[in-house]
C-alpha cells in the first residue's frame, strides 16, 4: 500500500532535487540541522537588487526534507527580500500538498529554518 | 521458571496494541504488568515519605525502598548495599562520578580514557571536565570488526603515567558490540593498578549478568527503564571506600547529618548521595522489574536472544541491499542492529516501518562520535528484548523490503 506521505511529487523532488548544489558567488551561506534524525541542510543565496538571483541547497536528509527544500527553493527564486520575510510556516507546508505528522513537519520546515537564519 | 514463549501476555502494552512489533528496547524497555502494578500499588498501599516519619505507612514505604537497595546490591553482587545509590538515570550517575570523584582528584594533564562507542551520557560529562580542569580525553578507536582496539593507548608509556580513569560502555547501543570486560580490566590492572574503572552498563545489564566484585571495577552505572523498570530511577554503584571520598553532586536535604548557619555535614553512605525525596514509586517498580527478570532467569534470556540474534544476522547476511553496522556473529554481541538501507534515509525507513506497526529508531542514537567513526550521520536501529520473536524479525525484514517499493528505489 502506497504510503500517503510518499506521493510521486515527493519522490521525484527527493530523487532529483531542484537547485541542489552550491553557489560559487553568494551573499548568504547558512547551515541548519535537525538533531533528532540527522538531517542537515546548507542554503546559499545570491541577491541582485534585493531579489534572489541565485539559490542552492545541499546536505543530507530524509525524503521529506530534501523534497521540501527542492520545492521551496524553486518557489523562492526571484522573490524580494521583503516578501521573503513575510513567508510563514503554513505557506511552506502548503507547497508540499500532503498531510504531515508533527515529526515530519520538522523535516519539511528545515529549509524554512535555513531561510530564517539566512535573513537574520 | 517462566516460559518466554507467551511472554507478551505479561506486558499490558501488547494487550493494548496486539499488532505492535516493538524493536526499540535499546531506547527503553516495555514494562511487565507486575511492574506497572508495583508503581500504582505504592501509591495505593504504601505512600508516605521515607526514613523520617514514625508511622506504620512510613515504615512500609521505607522498607520497600531499602529492600530494593539490598535486592539490587545482590543483583550485581555488591559487597554492601551502602554501595548502591539511587539516582535519576545512568546519565546522572555518570555525572556524580565525573563531578564528585574525577573533578575532585584529577588535575590538569591527567587523562580519562573513553571509547568511540560511548553514549553521550558517558562523553559529555567528561568533555565538561576537560573544559574546566584541562584534563585530556583519549578515545579507544572502533576497528573494522566493530570492536575496540584498546591496547595501543595503554601501551604508550607517556600516556600511561597520566591515565587516571577509564570510563567504558559494556555494550554499544549502536553496534551491539559487547566489550570483553574481564580481559580489558585484567590487562589494565596489570598495566597500572590505580586507574579507576567506570563501566556504563545501561545497555548490557538488561541482557548480561554483572558481578561487580568479580569484575574488579570501581564504578558501575545503569538505568531502571531499560531493564523492564520505570523511568526516573538509575543506579550508581561504587566501591565503598571510593564513594566515601567522593563529594556529593546535589546537596540539600536527606543527605545531611547536621545543618547550621555556618555549615552542613554529610550523612553516611548511601544517603550522602540521595538528595531530597527520591522517585519512591519508581524504586518500587524497579524492584518488581528485577524480580520479574529473575523469574525468567538471565540464562534463559541469553539463550532466547542469541537464537534471535543468530536468526537476524543470517537474514542481514542474505540482504546485500542492507548495510549492517556491527559484528556479524552473535559472539559477544547483543541483539542491537544499526543498519542502512541503500538509497533510503533512516528517517524514511523508520516512518514506513511505523506505518506497519514496527517501532525502530532512526537518528544518531545519542552517539554522534560513533556515527562519525562509521562515516554516517544517522542509522536505522532495531533492538531486541525478551518479548521479541522470530516473527517480529520476519516482519521487520518484510517491512524493509516494502520501503524499497514505497520509495521506488
Amino acid at each position: 500500500m502506497q504510503d500517503q506521505l510518499y506521493q510521486d511529487i515527493i519522490l521525484e523532488h527527493w530523487k532529483d532535487p531542484q537547485n541542489f548544489g552550491t553557489l560559487k558567488d553568494f551573499d548568504r551561506d547558512v547551515s541548519v540541522q535537525n538533531r533528532y534524525c540527522g538531517d542537515n541542510i546548507r542554503l546559499m543565496l545570491k541577491f541582485d537588487k534585493n531579489k534572489i538571483s541565485a539559490i542552492s541547497f545541499s546536505g543530507e536528509g530524509c525524503a521529506i526534507s530534501i523534497a521540501s527544500a527542492s520545492i521551496f527553493t524553486e518557489y523562492l527564486k526571484g522573490k524580494s527580500v521583503t516578501s521573503l520575510k513575510k513567508i510563514n510556516q503554513e505557506q511552506v507546508l502548503n507547497l508540499l500538498e500532503i498531510e504531515l505528522t508533527p515529526a515530519r513537519t520538522k523535516c519539511a520546515l528545515l529549509i524554512f529554518q535555513a531561510l530564517q537564519k539566512a535573513l537574520v | 521458571m517462566k516460559d518466554l514463549k507467551n511472554i507478551k501476555k505479561d506486558f499490558t502494552i501488547f494487550q493494548n496494541y496486539p499488532d505492535l512489533v516493538y524493536l526499540d528496547s535499546a531506547a527503553t524497555s516495555q514494562k511487565p504488568t507486575s511492574v506497572i502494578n508495583a508503581v500504582s500499588d505504592f501509591y495505593k498501599f504504601k505512600n508516605s515519605n521515607v526514613h523520617r516519619s514514625g508511622y506504620r505507612l512510613a515504615e512500609l514505604a521505607t522498607e520497600t525502598y531499602e529492600n530494593t537497595r539490598i535486592q539490587i546490591g545482590e543483583f550485581i553482587n555488591a559487597r554492601s548495599s551502602n554501595e548502591i545509590i539511587f539516582t535519576g538515570n545512568t546519565n546522572q550517575s555518570i555525572n556524580y562520578v565525573a563531578y564528585g570523584w574525577a573533578r575532585k582528584f584529577l588535575v590538569s594533564g591527567d587523562i580519562v580514557v573513553l571509547s568511540e562507542m560511548e553514549h553521550h551520557a558517558n562523553v559529555v560529562p567528561w568533555l565538561r571536565l576537560k573544559e574546566e580542569k584541562k584534563i585530556k580525553l583519549l578515545f579507544i578507536p572502533i576497528n573494522k570488526e566493530y570492536r575496540l582496539d584498546y591496547k595501543p593507548i595503554f601501551e604508550n608509556e607517556k600516556n600511561l603515567q597520566k591515565i587516571k580513569m577509564l570510563a567504558l560502555t559494556h555494550a554499544s547501543n549502536v553496534l551491539g558490540t559487547v566489550n570483553p570486560l574481564k580481559e580489558i580490566i585484567s590487562y589494565i590492572r596489570r598495566k597500572k593498578s590505580d586507574i579507576k574503572i567506570l563501566i556504563d552498563a545501561a545497555q548490557s545489564i538488561p541482557h548480561l549478568p554483572i558481578n561487580v566484585q568479580k569484575l574488579d571495577i570501581d564504578f558501575l552505572t545503569f538505568s531502571s527503564h531499560k531493564i523492564l523498570g520505570p523511568s526516573g530511577v538509575g543506579i550508581l554503584w561504587g566501591r565503598e571506600n571510593l564513594l566515601e571520598e567522593t563529594d556529593p553532586f546535589f546537596v540539600g536535604s536527606h543527605m545531611v547529618e547536621t545543618v547550621t548557619k555556618e555549615k552542613a555535614t554529610w550523612s553516611d553512605l548511601p544517603d550522602k548521595f540521595e538528595v531530597g525525596t527520591s522517585n519512591l514509586e519508581g524504586v518500587a517498580g524497579f524492584s518488581a522489574a528485577i524480580s520479574y527478570l529473575q523469574s525468567i532467569g538471565l540464562k534463559n534470556i541469553n539463550i532466547h536472544e542469541k537464537d534471535l540474534t543468530d536468526y537476524a544476522l543470517k537474514i542481514f547476511k542474505q540482504s546485500p541491499f542492507i548495510k549492517l553496522f556491527g559484528p556479524k556473529t552473535s559472539d559477544s554481541r547483543l541483539g542491537i542492529f544499526s543498519f542502512e538501507l541503500k538509497g533510503a534515509h533512516p528517517h524514511d525507513v523508520s516512518h514506513i516501518l511505523d506505518r506497519q506497526n514496527i517501532a525502530i529508531r532512526s537518528g544518531h542514537h545519542c552517539a554522534q562520535i560513533t556515527m562519525k567513526s562509521l562515516g554516517v550521520s544517522s542509522t536505522a536501529r532495531a533492538s531486541l528484548y525478551i518479548y521479541n520473536s522470530k516473527k517480529d524479525i520476519d516482519q521487520l525484514f518484510t517491512a524493509i523490503h516494502s520501503v524499497k517499493k514505497t520509495l521506488k528505489i
